[in-house]
């Protein structure tokens, strides 16, 4: 799975431009299910039919990275950009992004001393090494991803878009080995969550699910100064009780403890005040869904370096393929 | 002309009642139907001359305007107002404005300046401290002229300013009633698409007309004509103005209500420079349009907005020029005629 993971978060795909990691995605899933489409927003559907006897259940990870998109090109050729999603200013200085066509670009402060001291998205620049305006007016309105080499450090991993290709990567694995299971499982690959669950909202519309668990990250809170959060590292999937935008269903969230429970999977409940994933968007499609979703503790999300323990990723996909092994009522 | 009539109508969200009126009258004949939904949306359809099956365009622009709703009768007369829609505090104070049904003409003013301490006078004041004074000598005059949770506009008559060059006219409510003429005056071609249009109501109060007409017709693929922002005045640094007078439609590639399909975009880019329309992209990430609403509703639509720069929208008076509005018709009777060949190459 290091190796997928990887790839995954390598590549290229902020909000709206998820078409190379899409790609990747196909590849890996056409041979694990029964049927693969893309939809009108760019969702990537992957379809596993059920034995019988059990519910639609649409699983949800997000494709769409955090980025930024070039707003302005100056006379020297100096790009400025605005955000695609939480961008947090603090990780820009000195970091490299990377264009859909392979273009490496250095983010770059103006006036080192005072950008320390407020720093702010218009005080940065994305420097291509264009020598003029000639060369780099046609990156106007292009978005950029940001570069940095996946890292195996043992028990943990570290990359950019760990959010949330970590959370595509226990998806891939799940859909792999699900066998016989009685529920028909749609594993969907979502766009544009970042910049407010969109992609979930449509696919959750269209697929009508019985149930809609997502798979994302959290915040792990086992860090210096971390606020007061129960989400740790290596403590197991966290099954989340409520975050900024919704309440896990509760006979969802119970059956995940329970199966968890039953099983001897190690898991951890969470609770997050702010930030929230697709179930949030899946749970009002139509008349209303039951929703839950499995949470990969995560350090620095957001930043170029995210962190995440693999045995809580190789835990994710036992949790949910337990979950997925017999018929349930909610 | 059409445009000087939506701009003087009185048609700020949830009241767009004249502007519909306007907007029924000059589509009735070029349409194949006309209908108003539960929000007040006005849709119109014309059918494509085109075989089957036919694609299915939404042309949506908004018919309202930001405004005030009268909130609070004073003792003396004078009455406290909401804004409606996004309004700066600070373009308020002195303008002129027309309340209720009877557009009874106002000024919005503030306590006077002998009861403000110095302190007071240097701040900011907010939209709670200001009031309108209708003329009335006492909250039981005023009640007898206007009602709790009447509208108010501003009152801006339209104007021609240059014949030539830029061609800038000034007026009220440009955004987002630029749009609803641009629509109009779409209508009166043929396509081979079926066309819809939607003149929507309150998008400046959430999108909320255009989310539920979008589900309602449930198109292939959507445009939100609409008027931006153009904040090109000459600044020190070298960045990006919104947009700019007289360089043509802004085709949105991302806002912060939606990220345009991209091969919308690169339709209309290719159709202005085959067709030498000057064109502009706007600056990503600022403000949103109904494509925000419009292309999540359901499973999705393929979309994008096109807007007509104008400066000082959201305030008493904008400024717009007719080249740019000229252009952005002629670039989207080219976009519709091009869809049945292109889209399917596209998508």
């Amino acid at each position: 799975m290091r190796d997928l993971i990887a790839r995954l978060t390598e590549a290229y795909g902020p909000s709206g431009h998820e078409e190379q990691i899409r790609e990747i995605i196909r590849t890996e899933v056409e041979p694990l299910v029964d049927e693969v489409r893309t939809d009108t927003l760019g969702n990537l559907i992957a379809h596993k039919r059920g034995a019988g006897g059990g519910k639609k259940v649409m699983l949800a990870a997000h494709m769409d990275e955090i980025g930024l998109i070039v707003s302005h090109v100056d006379e020297k050729g100096f790009l400025r950009a605005q955000p695609i999603g939480g961008v947090d200013v603090m990780t820009l200085s000195g970091g490299r992004v990377q264009f859909s066509d392979g273009t490496t670009g250095v983010l770059a402060p103006e006036k080192r001393s005072e950008f320390q001291k407020g720093p702010e998205l218009a005080k940065v620049y994305i420097d291509i090494g264009a020598t003029s305006y000639a060369e780099a007016k046609a990156r106007l309105g292009q978005a950029v991803g940001f570069v940095r080499p996946f890292a195996d450090l043992g028990r943990r991993i570290v990359a950019k878009a760990l959010d949330d290709r970590i959370g595509c990567a226990a998806l891939i694995e799940t859909l792999r080995q699900l066998e016989n299971s009685p529920h028909d499982v749609y594993g969907v690959f979502s766009v544009q969550e970042e910049v407010g669950l969109r992609g979930a909202r449509t696919s959750a519309y269209g697929l009508e699910p019985e149930v809609g668990i997502a798979i994302d990250i959290t915040a792990a809170a086992d860090t210096p100064e971390a606020p007061k959060l129960a989400m740790k590292l290596g403590e197991g999937p966290c099954i989340k009780v409520m975050d900024g935008g919704m309440l896990a269903h509760p006979g969802v969230k119970n059956l995940m403890i329970e199966t968890a429970e039953a099983r001897g999977i190690p898991y951890q409940l969470e609770v997050l005040p702010s930030g929230t994933t697709d179930a949030s968007a899946i749970q009002l499609a139509h008349s209303g869904v039951p929703v839950g979703c499995v949470s990969i503790a995560c350090r620095y999300y957001h930043t170029p370096s995210e962190m995440v323990d693999i045995e809580d990723v190789e835990n994710t996909v036992r949790l949910l393929l337990a979950m997925l092994e017999q018929p349930f009522q909610l | 002309m059409l445009l000087e009539e939506l701009s003087n109508a009185f048609g700020p969200a949830g009241c767009e009642d004249e502007v519909r009126r306007l907007l029924a009258r000059a589509l009735h004949k070029q349409v194949d139907r006309l209908e108003t939904d539960a929000l007040g949306n006005l849709i119109a359809f014309k059918q494509g001359t085109g075989p089957e099956p036919r694609l299915k365009v939404m042309v949506d622009a908004h018919m309202d305007e930001v405004g005030l709703m009268v909130s609070r009768f004073e003792k003396s007369g004078l009455l406290g107002f909401r804004a409606v829609g996004g309004l700066d505090a600070r373009l308020l104070l002195a303008k002129g404005v027309l309340v209720g049904e009877n557009r009874l003409p106002g000024v919005i003013t503030a306590p006077p300046i002998h009861l403000t301490t110095p302190e007071q006078s240097s701040q900011i004041l907010k939209i709670e401290q200001l009031v309108i004074d209708i003329g009335a000598a006492s909250d039981d005059e005023a009640k007898s002229l206007v009602r709790l949770g009447d509208y108010a506009t501003f009152d801006t008559q339209f104007q021609l300013l240059r014949e030539d060059g830029l061609r800038t006219v000034k007026g009220k409510a440009f955004d987002d009633r630029v749009g609803c003429a641009i629509a109009t005056m779409l209508a009166e071609e043929e396509y081979a698409v079926d066309l819809y249009l939607s003149l929507s109501a309150q998008e400046e109060t959430g999108l909320r007309g255009a989310r539920v007409a979008a589900y309602r017709i449930e198109p292939d693929v959507a445009f939100a004509l609409e008027g931006t922002v153009c904040d090109d005045a000459p600044r020190k640094e070298d960045v990006s103005p919104t947009s700019q007078l007289g360089k043509g439609p802004a085709i949105t590639v991302m806002d912060r209500s939606f990220i345009a399909d991209r091969r919308l975009v690169q339709l209309l880019t290719d159709l202005a420079e085959t067709l030498e329309i000057p064109y502009q992209f706007k600056q990503p990430g600022v403000g949103g349009t109904d494509a925000g609403a419009i292309h999540l509703a359901r499973t999705g639509v393929p979309s994008v907005a096109v807007s007509v720069p104008c400066r000082y929208i959201h305030a008493p008076v904008s400024m717009a020029s007719l080249n740019d509005i000229d252009h952005t018709l002629t670039l989207m009777k080219a976009a519709l005629q091009a869809l049945p060949e292109r889209w399917p190459a596209l998508s």
